[in-house]
């Protein structure tokens, strides 16, 4: 039977360290709306989300309550609106129609995101993926909650740069559409390589045509709790190494080592008394799987009460700007003064390797990202780094060879022009191509803003200072068109 | 059987234990098991209770057990076993 020690510790990691659940996301198949008639396929898509979700924010509320822990977002992915347009959509403006219709069907149902507004693109683009992707300042200016998302490029297919080429100018056109809200647009529109079928988190969710029909996704969240768990690691360890005897610490892996002795304890203890890599991993890990328990159970649960099949759990420590709730706290607490000093990447690296190992047990199918996200704007430990002139672009671009994601929430000058937003697409494209994992640039060129600068976007969203960018040219490179070929090993078959 | 785990928080005051068991008799709750420790100086209470039985739904257990917590000035948590089941077994 359940014990009171361990009742306190699950409500401490909910009251006090900010564990919740980030997302449930209920993915749903359009292509059954597609049709030749713009009026009438706006109308099935409307009467399927609402139909479907009709639901959806109140189990979440629901299971939110019996269980005490908090369900931050309820929310939607569709399928690629670039097929389901393909029929009806004459012009860009047509494709608007029906990101109203979307945003109108979310505000219905209650979600504050509903994502989807999407295209994949990674080897070449027809002419309604074009449609598309040129309807996404529009759409994005005219919509509260959508989110648009261009997957261009994979391990199998390459790159394709026209629509590398092509998104500099979008992100640019979305800066200038929405620049009464700070540019607010650009941070509901992502470009990925790599992209999951399955991905519950914004702004790159859409539901894949390899998909069911609808389908449960949960996102996990918990990095103030793993943040906790290292801190009481090192705490004990150090107490340790004054006191054999130890002093009453809660990190469990430490109460075990002072049952075991000291001589079990020594075997822990690093330089500095610190705990070494080995316990460092042990804790993250352990952490994770506690983390991703809860993740699963509600998954199961949302899935039983809404009559839809669950898909994944998404094993991502997504941070916010909540005090406490910050990846970048992980990364100091594992020993860097700030995020961007040397060790970063390898400090990121095992955390990443251990939130996987941890949470892969946890649950019967893990998919989407799974990782740590690394946004700027969300984290409050990140933006510190960049005030503190510790953070870097590139330096971030080097991290995200190593967690899920890429450059997220970064705000950049608004003249930054389109073919640099374009290099810097196709150098997280290259990662992603390479890794064989996700990589996603979501970066906000903030109209009349520069260096200096801050840009408040409200909510989840943060704020961030504006970075610098290398400002020598990538022009000759992103004008040759065409595509990257795959890279050698991807050639399995 | 539907267990819940009922969590009382808060400074110590007589009459806490009585409160939330008279409540839980008169809704035809069984309580299972009860321990209770003093963390930091705040009383800390545990009860797994089988609401199989229950005359109320849930919602409305949850919502007056958190009402009895407030007058008496702690704090009264509901919540459905699994999710500590969940995280602390294997």
């Amino acid at each position: 039977m359940i014990n009171l020690q361990e009742v306190i510790e699950t409500n401490k990691m909910i009251e006090q360290e900010n564990l919740d659940v980030r997302t449930i996301t209920m993915g749903i198949n359009l292509l059954d709306c597609a049709g030749t008639d713009l009026k009438v396929t706006c109308e099935k898509i409307y009467k399927k989300i609402t139909t479907l979700a009709c639901n959806l924010v109140q189990t979440g509320e629901d299971i939110a309550k019996e269980f005490g822990i908090p369900i931050v977002n309820k929310r939607i992915s569709v399928t690629p609106i670039s097929l389901v347009g393909s029929a009806c959509c004459r012009t860009p403006g047509d494709y608007v129609q029906i990101a109203k219709t979307l945003d109108r069907a979310a505000k219905e149902v209650g979600v504050n995101f509903l994502g989807g507004y999407s295209a994949i693109v990674s080897k070449g683009m027809t002419k309604s993926d074009e449609l598309l992707i040129c309807s996404i300042p529009k759409a994005l200016a005219a919509t509260e909650r959508i989110c648009s998302s261009i997957n261009v490029g994979s391990t199998k297919t390459g790159i394709n740069m026209d629509a590398v080429r092509l998104m500099g100018d979008i992100i640019k056109q979305t800066a200038e559409e929405t620049k009464e809200k700070d540019s607010l647009g650009c941070a509901k529109l992502v470009v990925l390589c790599n992209a999951p079928d399955d991905n519950p988190f914004m702004a790159g969710a859409f539901h894949g045509v390899s998909e069911a029909d609808a389908i449960i996704n949960v996102g996990v969240s918990g990095p103030g709790v793993v943040k906790y768990a290292l801190e009481q690691m090192d705490e004990a360890m150090n107490r340790l190494s004054i006191d054999s005897e130890g002093s009453g610490c809660s990190a469990p892996l430490v109460q075990v080592q002072r049952r075991k002795g000291e001589a079990e304890g020594e075997k822990h203890k690093g330089g500095r008394g610190l705990a070494n890599f080995e316990l460092l991993c042990e804790t993250i890990k352990r952490t994770a799987f506690k983390i991703t328990r809860v993740g699963q159970l509600v998954a199961q649960e949302a899935s039983r009460r809404l009559g839809v099949p669950f898909g994944i759990i998404d094993l991502s420590l997504a941070p916010t700007p909540a005090i406490g709730d910050s990846v970048a706290d992980i990364l100091k607490c594992i020993g860097v003064e700030h995020p961007g000093a040397p060790g970063t990447t390898a400090a990121l690296a095992l955390l990443n390797d251990q939130v996987k190992k941890g949470g892969v047990m946890a649950s019967s199918y893990v998919g989407g990202l799974s990782g740590a996200f690394i946004p700027v704007s969300e984290d409050q430990g990140m933006i510190d780094a960049v005030e503190a002139g510790a953070l870097t672009i590139e330096k971030l671009e080097a991290m995200t060879c190593v967690c899920s994601v890429g450059l997220d929430m970064i705000a950049i000058p608004g003249d930054t022009p389109a073919t640099t937003i374009a290099g810097i697409i196709a150098d997280e494209s290259a990662i992603g191509m390479v890794n064989q994992k996700t990589t996603a640039v979501r970066i906000i060129p903030v109209v009349g803003k520069t260096v200096g600068d801050t840009v408040q976007f409200g909510g989840l969203l943060g704020y961030a200072p504006i970075m610098p960018v290398n400002t020598f040219s990538s022009q000759r490179f992103v004008d040759r068109g065409g595509r990257i070929p795959a890279p050698i090993h991807s050639f399995k078959n | 059987m539907t267990r819940a785990i009922i969590t009382v928080v808060g400074k110590d005051t007589v009459g806490i234990i009585a409160k939330v068991c008279t409540y839980l008799a008169d809704n035809q709750i069984n309580i299972l098991d009860i321990s209770q420790t003093i963390v930091q100086e705040f009383f800390n209470m545990m009860m797994i209770v089988d609401l199989t039985k229950s005359v109320k739904a849930f919602d409305q257990l949850s919502d007056e057990l958190v009402k009895i917590g407030n007058d008496t000035g702690v704090q009264v948590k509901c919540q459905l076993e699994d999710i500590f089941d969940k995280m602390h077994r294997i």
